[in-house]
């Protein structure tokens, strides 16, 4: 078990100390480090984990990592991983903050970052190949057609994920009623 | 000054934003400039340049960053506790909640519907960062979409840590992008 916390602790560390760019990129990385990796979490609950960090209040990042920790260890596991996911942050900021102009206009700094954007969006696009692969084998058309109306929201018209995350869930609960009916009636 | 007000407006901040990253700015503006004056806006927007430059989510760099500058390491704890504890709160009901109730057909359904949105939402997500990536001063950054190339067939073909892509695009972009301006 100890060995469980400290892995954990480990992971959501490094994890968090290269999360650029918001809480779909840590969602991506949890997703390659506890479901491809570690095998701790199936791919189909990490997905269903992301969607209950998205619909919570306060950072997708914090929340994605509670539940991945409660999910591994229980209560336990979710404090090691808040631990594990702020202390990058808290302690990067700390000392950036003392000195923040010049890091703020460093010019090897803004290159090593635009550089990491670059890997980033590769890292994102690799598990979303994947993901799309795993949503195509269980919901087949029906999935991809959901998934392309959702981005289609997103990207193109920028409704806010909150209406998005709503209208998937309210069309998941009335799938599952018209299967209940149609189960009913044979 | 108190610490009781900096830990109660980034526990509102906490508990009020909805939707994660940007989304969560106007409300630390409100707090942090609007109200309490802690910050100017020039100090603001420097603070959400770096927020971007650095790892971690902009609500808990924001407190990081403000309990620092108005209190010191104490400050800054007592900010990012304050803001962290809506989400440790009600996430740890939710997840009791979930994994008590996971197999409830409704849930389960549920669950269903939202698994596509989350991987679109996650392909729109890396979408805007590609996007940001692939912009050049004037036109397409070549250099940006080379790496990501690289990046995606090294990811595909070899399984590699992603951590250590995006830390070989970070060594890379570093070398290359300096030299590339003293060559144009």
């Amino acid at each position: 078990m100890r060995k469980k916390y400290w892995t954990l602790f480990l992971s959501t560390l490094t994890i968090s100390t290269f999360t650029f760019g918001g809480g779909y990129v840590i969602i991506s990385l949890l997703k390659k480090k506890f479901a491809d990796e570690l095998g701790w979490i199936e791919e189909k609950e990490m997905l269903n984990l992301a969607a209950i960090a998205q619909s919570s209040p306060g950072a997708v990042a914090v929340n994605a990592s509670i539940l991945v920790g409660y999910k591994v260890a229980g209560l336990a596991g979710a404090l090691i991983s808040i631990l594990g996911t702020i202390l990058p942050p808290f302690v990067i900021i700390s000392v950036i903050s003392l000195c923040y102009t010049a890091f703020r206009d460093n010019v090897i700094v803004a290159a090593v970052l635009r550089g990491m954007q670059s890997g980033v969006a590769a890292v994102i696009a690799d598990v979303t190949v994947n993901l799309c692969g795993t949503v195509y084998k269980e919901t087949r058309a029906l999935g991809i057609l959901v998934m392309l109306a959702a981005f289609s929201a997103s990207w193109f018209f920028s409704v806010n994920v909150l209406w998005i995350i709503l209208a998937c869930a309210l069309f998941g609960v009335g799938r599952t009623w018209v299967l209940h009916r149609k189960g009913e009636m044979a | 000054m108190s610490y009781l007000d900096l830990f109660l407006s980034f526990f509102q901040i906490g508990l009020f934003s909805f939707g994660g990253g940007m989304a969560a700015m106007p409300l630390i503006q409100a707090q942090v400039v609007d109200r309490h004056g802690w910050l100017t806006m020039a100090e603001f927007t420097d603070l959400i340049t770096i927020s971007e430059m650095t790892p971690g989510p902009i609500a808990v760099n924001s407190s990081t960053f403000v309990g620092t500058r108005i209190g010191g390491t104490l400050g800054a704890f007592v900010a990012t506790f304050g803001c962290i504890l809506p989400s440790c709160l009600i996430v740890s009901l939710l997840a009791w909640l979930y994994f008590r109730y996971q197999n409830l057909s409704y849930i389960q359904g549920t669950l269903k519907g939202l698994r596509p949105a989350i991987v679109a939402l996650i392909a729109s997500a890396g979408l805007s960062i590609l996007t940001l990536a692939l912009q050049g001063a004037n036109g397409i950054n070549w250099l940006g979409a080379l790496l990501f190339l690289a990046a995606f067939l090294v990811l595909r073909k070899w399984k590699t840590d992603p951590i250590y892509v995006m830390l070989g695009c970070g060594v890379l972009g570093g070398i290359l992008y300096p030299l590339l301006d003293k060559m144009m």
